[in-house]
């Protein structure tokens, strides 16, 4: 695929404009920033529920007798660990156990899996597992043309999706199982990017405006509203998700971004393990943090991260929490850095008194 | 507090100002408030403090990006909306009434003068050149 200047376009984009939302490039794709206010989309995933266009994402299927001895090889979570309908979180590494990108894998049979990839990394993780994959007996079916997504987040999200696929409610957090909507088939997997509960339907162009506006119509009685990528990321920086290409990149590995968890070291061989395994034997030099504003002002990423005027590390992410009415933002800091440290922060021009804290910002209350 | 949109002089880093007798009223534009999205602070100058047409007095925080206001007249700032500190969603729901920002002792009242009427305005936001 050709790099082109013109934007490109969900196949919900048309819906996006007509509702008046303020449309942004982000990567090359002309999305909704706000419909009718980040703050207030930030609040109804938070106390009811949002719908998000994120047909951007990459999709790819990987199935085939050998697609688990490929997966093994180049993800740092273990994808053996994952029964059918079964989807987790995990790292692309490389040789020197940096993030080449971070997705989500579901587990749709024994040999048949399907994989969310960033929407800027997509080109270049498609060629790096085909490299991988090269003589193996299994295909892998690209699917970023023809296909979209959708999030519907919060905790009205299961009997707002209810109303479309009734049963939606037994799928366990992270489950992923095929449905028929309207005729097609879709992916249903019960994960999201905003710390609620939520689900992600990925399905084929034709019924993605069907599904957008019946999901409106259906929530409508709880406070749906649609969202856009402003209140997506004021959502995950609080529930302390990475936004990769800012947060954890192929030049720092899952372990400095404080997700050991992701790592399965175990017999398993995989690509960026040995690297891994001499940093967990000789410690981080730095690790990502959670940075929080002590007075007024909203800091930015790009922004000083301080300690008693010494520079220690920059803001890779950094918003105002709608949550928490407060700065809050994540930074790569020395090892010695404990939660609790007061910090200093350049805000526009001056030092704001700050603290460093444990991720995430915020937890979802158990329901 | 309001003023009409159509009454106001506008500078073209989209601030608007209402001459109130001695006094001049100092808010940002409709189109201003919709381009920055929700603000969640704005730092304002002491009342006392002598400014200079152009210079950044003030500071508009929302959840995407920090916007600078400068003053569009010169002289001394006579008050700040103290009621920005608790409820700074004013400047969003109110532009030209009670998300106004500070007021202004003009030292030259003509000055004003030099800055664009609404319909001036009005055609500076559809050029590209904004």
């Amino acid at each position: 695929m050709s790099v082109s200047s013109a934007p490109r376009r969900t196949p919900l984009h048309a819906l996006h404009s007509k509702a008046g939302a303020k449309l942004v490039d982000f990567h090359g794709w002309e999305l909704p920033l706000q419909f009718s206010g980040i703050i207030k989309e930030h609040q109804a995933v938070r106390a009811a529920c949002g719908i998000f266009d994120v047909s951007h994402m990459g999709q790819a299927a990987i199935e085939g007798p050998q697609a688990l001895e490929l997966l093994g090889r180049i993800f740092s979570n273990d994808a053996a660990r994952l029964a059918p309908g079964q989807a987790h979180y995990t790292h692309m590494l490389n040789e020197k156990g940096g993030v080449i990108d971070d997705v989500i894998l579901s587990r749709l049979a024994p040999e048949r899996f399907f994989v969310v990839l960033n929407a800027s990394n997509a080109e270049g993780d498609l060629a790096w597992i085909g490299s991988h994959a090269r003589g193996m007996n299994l295909r892998i079916v690209d699917r970023r043309e023809g296909f979209g997504m959708v999030a519907v987040q919060g905790p009205a999200a299961a009997k707002t999706l209810a109303c479309l696929l009734p049963g939606c409610g037994d799928l366990a957090r992270f489950g992923a199982r095929e449905e028929r909507l309207y005729g097609h088939d879709v992916l249903l997997t019960r994960t999201g990017y905003t710390g609620e509960d939520g689900f992600e339907v990925a399905a084929p162009e034709p019924i993605l405006s069907r599904l957008w506006e019946n999901l409106e119509a259906a929530g409508a009685s709880y406070g749906l509203l649609p969202c856009g990528l402003g209140a997506r990321d004021t959502l995950r920086l609080e529930a302390g998700l990475l936004l990769h290409g800012s947060d954890v990149d192929p030049e720092h590995t899952p372990l400095e971004a404080g997700y050991p968890w992701v790592v399965r070291l175990g017999a398993r061989d995989f690509v960026g393990k040995a690297a891994l395994e001499r940093q967990k034997k000789e410690g981080v030099s730095r690790r990502l943090l959670g940075v929080k504003l002590a007075e007024r002002g909203v800091p930015r990423p790009g922004g000083g991260v301080r300690a008693g005027g010494r520079l220690l590390g920059t803001l890779t992410s950094a918003t105002f929490s709608p949550t928490l009415q407060t700065g809050i933002g994540m930074a790569y800091l020395p090892p010695d850095v404990e939660p609790g440290a007061a910090l200093e922060v350049d805000v526009h021009g001056r030092a704001a008194a700050a603290q460093a804290c444990a991720l995430p910002f915020y937890r979802r209350k158990p329901t | 507090m309001n003023v009409k949109p159509e009454a106001c002089r506008y500078a073209q880093s989209h601030e608007w100002v209402s001459l109130d007798g001695a006094s001049a009223v100092v808010g940002i534009s409709d189109h201003a408030q919709k381009e920055i999205t929700d603000v969640v602070f704005v730092d304002l100058p002491k009342p006392g403090r002598k400014v200079t047409k152009g210079e950044a007095v003030a500071v508009v925080e929302s959840v995407k990006a920090a916007f600078d206001i400068y003053a569009p007249v010169s002289g001394e700032i006579e008050a700040a909306n103290a009621a920005l500190a608790g409820n700074p969603a004013l400047v969003n729901q109110a532009p030209h009434g009670d998300g106004w920002l500070f007021k202004i002792k003009p030292s030259d009242p003509k000055e004003a003068d030099a800055l664009m009427s609404f319909s001036d305005y009005e055609k500076f936001l559809k050029s590209a050149a904004h």
